[in-house]
């Protein structure tokens, strides 16, 4: 069943996803690309058009997969299949943040200096660092960078340029989206 | 009468931000600051760092968070509900919007959109290595604490079975953060009291 296997998914990506977005991206590639239901390929574009409209990635990525997944491995075609994936995902994602918040809210602020709450925060600092680091590592594959020389050296420039623009030139993610994106009509 | 005004306002400036907001997180931190604190006054600044304090103790989406905490602070379980739909719901439809339209098969068959997406890709992995390094910086990573994202980040990418899984990682971040935390308070105690430990 497409979507139980679904629910399960997005909900370990609501109880485990610390750290923000990005720290995000290294889980849910392995609950979602690893099943199969998206290529590495759409998950990249993903992430891609979650940068260009707003709000956060946990729920775009949600959002999307949710639609695609009932077509592409439950074999289930048609909008409302799809649609009824994403509302399951984008809730079940919300799900236990949700009822911690509500819950663990009058606790944590009456400790939130406490020796548990700093110390478990001290140690997932560095965690949250390999986590994004790894979600880089993982997306710098042949389906995202090309298989023969031509293209790979072709998306090397792209990824080395759009870096210094975003780290070094301070420029918006969605203009460096927008300037690769041409570049890759002119190149490829 | 009141009530159900608060919840629509609520609901409404909670859509605003969700609908205005590129980048989640943080960018979307201070707009919900300012329409919360400064315009509204539904709560106080201290009130709301208290609120903030929480959203990033918790797992999930820092933005949706923020509205759980908020609503649930002025209105309960149904102002909860309300301020997290009102986060949630213009990303849910313009992404949904986009899915319908912009399928994989498109993504791959059009040769235009596929020529865009090709140039994409790689700068997409050009936005997740600037973070990795900001944050890096800001979590005061030195050259011999780097040790731990980089083990991190290789044994994830290996894909190698149980050692290759995130929450693995997550899990014992915070376990050995909270013992090392434990410890180093504890003979801070000792040093203060002269040797005489705890």
């Amino acid at each position: 069943m497409i979507y139980l296997r679904l629910a399960w998914a997005y909900l370990k990506i609501g109880l485990f996803g610390f750290g923000g977005g990005y720290a995000m991206l290294a889980l849910i590639e392995r609950e979602i690309v690893g099943p199969g239901w998206v290529t590495e390929q759409i998950f990249t574009d993903i992430v891609a058009i979650s940068q260009m409209t707003p709000g956060p990635i946990g729920i775009n990525s949600a959002t999307y997969i949710g639609y695609v997944a009932p077509h592409v491995s439950g074999g289930l075609n048609g909008p409302l299949w799809g649609i009824l994936g994403s509302i399951l995902c984008t809730l079940v994602v919300v799900v236990p943040s949700f009822i911690l918040t509500i819950k663990a809210s009058h606790y944590i602020i009456k400790h939130k200096d406490s020796v548990f709450i700093k110390g478990v925060f001290t140690g997932l600092r560095p965690v949250v660092v390999g986590l994004i680091a790894s979600a880089a590592l993982l997306l710098m594959n042949a389906a995202n960078f090309g298989a023969e020389t031509e293209s790979v050296a072709k998306s090397i420039v792209i990824c080395a340029s759009a870096f210094s623009l975003v780290y070094f030139a301070k420029w918006h993610p969605i203009i460096v989206i927008i300037l690769a994106g041409l570049a890759g009509l002119l190149i490829f | 009468m009141k009530n159900a005004r608060l919840l629509l306002n609520l609901f409404l400036t909670f859509f605003k931000i969700g609908a205005f907001t590129f980048g989640g997180g943080w960018a979307m931190i201070s707009i919900i600051e300012k329409e919360i604190v400064d315009k509204h006054g539904w709560l106080d600044r201290k009130e709301f760092l208290d609120q903030l304090a929480v959203a990033q103790s918790l797992p999930g989406i820092l933005a949706v968070n923020i509205s759980v905490a908020v609503g649930d602070r002025l209105r309960g379980v149904r102002g909860a509900v309300w301020a997290a739909l009102g986060t949630i719901l213009p990303s849910f439809l313009i992404i949904l919007a986009i899915a319908i339209f912009l399928t994989p098969d498109i993504i791959k068959n059009n040769e235009i959109i596929s020529k865009i997406f090709k140039g994409i890709r790689p700068a997409v992995v050009a936005l997740i290595i600037a973070p990795v390094l900001t944050s890096a910086k800001s979590a005061g990573i030195t050259w011999r604490t780097v040790t731990i994202p980089v083990a991190v980040a290789l044994l994830i990418w290996s894909k190698i079975p149980i050692v290759s899984s995130p929450i693995l990682y997550i899990v014992l971040g915070g376990f050995f953060g909270y013992l090392w935390f434990k410890r180093s308070l504890k003979s801070l105690h000792r040093d203060e009291k002269g040797g005489e430990g705890l």
